[in-house]
């Protein structure tokens, strides 16, 4: 009985969250006396898993998979869990994991928890602590199930390295053409830029940037930092920016290490979305704006003056630190 | 098209979150309730699907009696009918389990979700929903357009966005973009009054295994004050960033 990590890579490569999931499912098999398995679809070197503590991978190779869906890769997830037996499969929280995980677990008849934060609370029972109340709160939840399955927050855990020997094995699970009934017809994807999802740093404008034409000093500040841009509601409302961009409770959630609020003032519906970034800091005009309260750092004055300050000295700052 | 839109009765976004019972149960004194915002959304759509393509709405919930006033709002938007499962909605799974009933016997083609609730954000209903009843599914949807047995969506994917091709029957976990904010609608005099006479059905819960449970809630931690700077000290952010906060 290992513990079964889906590593998710994108052209051949891993994402960040693959080692995240691998480094937290490596502490959970440590307390458990079990190993970790890795399960991928369609990358090339999977090396890399024996940096966080993995020691076997099932290589699933299968040019039906290049595009995902997620009946067939649940599918996958299950039959490798199946053919470990394992009884613990840790998921991330990518858009792609958070649709195939339900499957996942109805097919392995699995309790799950998603939006967790930390290790395991207990092993036995088996409780772990996740948000809720749009992160006004957490719960603890014990699954009572013989299989788990949890997806791990966003940036809560972080990279911990651990060196491990790694056996590699093509795995190649039964798939059906009902698989393949939601057909992905075409994929729109920004190139070049940094998504809200993969960000550590994001960089968010709202109406007291009074107009879209003042967004270039907003994606300068984003650019001299790695960061991607996102906006409050009203703007993406206003249509000043894209729908894509629109971050809080009923736009993208945002869980990123540094998130910098330029004229938002910090709708209770704004801050819901935003909140489990884990440093907040928020540059407004008005003193009494409510982001005052829930963030870490604060600039009160006007945003057209402090922006290009503060991108030059965050370049200055780049260059005697690089 | 007959189409079921699912909703959960969730504490309004400004509720104050706390817990009662030695912190194992939230406290509803004083909340106000709303129809799930993600739900909202789907909800608006279907009302479109009515309007525009002559489909049969109807709203389900999995709650108490209390959760009532919930499904007359949705029929005072304009669902022709109201279904609710006497049960308390103890778990995703069970939930998923009551709503798979009800889908099988009303034969909807369409099953509209909120991708996740705001209560517990637990994100699994619609896809367990789909599971359960073995049917097409598309999660964070935000784009939804239906053609005889055919619908085409948009989801919506890390950096951007996927157009999708499936037939019915379809469950989807939906979101903002299905409709607009302002194609959001406020239940007018007239609809409030028909609504009192649209049908309400309530059924008893069939029995599902119990997979999870909520053992006990926690608030986070009380946070610091924040800490100011002056837009002339630019260094001391850039120095508290790197030196205190390091993220940068």
């Amino acid at each position: 009985m290992s513990l079964l990590i889906y590593a998710e890579s994108a052209d051949g490569k891993f994402k960040k969250v693959a080692f995240e999931l691998a480094s937290y499912a490596k502490k959970v098999a440590e307390s458990l006396g079990t190993t970790v398995t890795a399960v991928t679809v369609n990358a090339s070197d999977v090396s890399e898993l024996s940096n966080y503590g993995v020691n076997k991978v099932l290589k699933v190779t299968n040019s039906k998979l290049d595009n995902f869906n997620a009946k067939a890769y649940a599918d996958v997830v299950k039959q490798a869990a199946q053919k470990e037996g394992a009884k613990v499969i840790v998921l991330s929280s990518t858009t792609d994991s958070l649709y195939l995980a339900p499957l996942v677990a109805v097919g392995l008849e699995a309790g799950f928890a998603s939006n967790v934060v930390e290790l395991p609370v207990s092993t036995s029972p088996f409780q772990v602590k996740r948000t809720a109340f749009s992160n006004k709160a957490f719960n603890i939840t014990e699954i009572s199930t013989d299989v788990k399955v949890i997806s791990i927050g966003k940036n809560s855990f972080g990279l911990v390295e651990s060196s491990s020997s790694l056996t590699e094995e093509d795995f190649t699970p039964t798939l059906n053409d009902a698989d393949f009934n939601v057909k992905v017809e075409s994929v729109e994807k920004s190139t070049g830029k940094v998504t809200i999802a993969d960000a550590d740093v994001v960089v968010s404008g709202g109406r007291g940037l009074k107009g879209p034409e003042n967004w270039g000093i907003l994606e300068e500040l984003a650019s001299v930092l790695g960061a991607a841009t996102a906006c409050s509601k009203p703007v993406s409302d206003l249509g000043w920016r894209p729908h894509s961009e629109h971050v809080g409770q009923t736009g993208k959630p945002v869980a990123t290490n540094l998130y910098i609020a330029v004229g938002i003032s910090g709708a209770i519906q704004h801050i819901a979305g935003i909140n489990s970034s884990k440093v907040k800091v928020v540059i407004n005009s008005d003193a009494e704006a409510p982001f005052f309260k829930v963030a870490d750092y604060g600039i009160v004055g006007d945003a057209f003056d402090i922006l290009p300050k503060l991108t030059q000295k965050l370049k200055e700052f780049k260059a005697s630190n690089s | 098209m007959k189409i079921l839109v699912c909703i959960s009765h969730v504490p309004d976004t400004t509720s104050k979150i706390n817990f009662v019972n030695g912190d194992s149960e939230f406290d509803n004194n004083g909340v106000q309730y709303v129809i799930n915002p993600n739900d909202e959304f789907g909800l608006t759509r279907a009302i479109w699907f009515q309007e525009q393509q002559g489909a049969n709405v109807t709203v389900v919930n999995v709650g108490g009696a209390d959760t009532e006033p919930t499904l007359r709002k949705a029929l005072a938007i304009g669902a022709n009918e109201a279904i609710r499962v006497n049960a308390a909605a103890t778990d995703g799974f069970f939930v998923a389990k009551q709503l798979a009933e009800v889908v099988k016997s009303g034969n909807y083609d369409l099953v509209i979700c909120g991708k996740e609730s705001l209560d517990y954000n637990g994100g699994m209903v619609p896809g367990m929903l789909a599971g359960l009843l073995n049917y097409n599914f598309v999660n964070s949807c935000t784009d939804l357009k239906v053609d005889g047995t055919s619908a085409k969506a948009s989801r919506e994917i890390d950096g951007g966005k996927e157009v999708i091709a499936a037939s019915l029957p379809l469950v989807i976990g939906g979101q903002k973009g299905l409709v607009e904010e302002k194609d959001l609608r406020i239940p007018n005099m007239r609809g409030i009054m028909t609504a009192r006479t649209k049908a309400l059905t309530v059924l008893e819960p069939v029995s599902a295994s119990v997979e999870t449970k909520a053992v006990k809630f926690e608030k986070p931690a009380p946070k610091s004050a924040v800490k100011l700077f002056s837009a002339d000290d630019l260094d001391g952010l850039v120095n508290a960033l790197h030196n205190e906060a390091k993220v940068i």
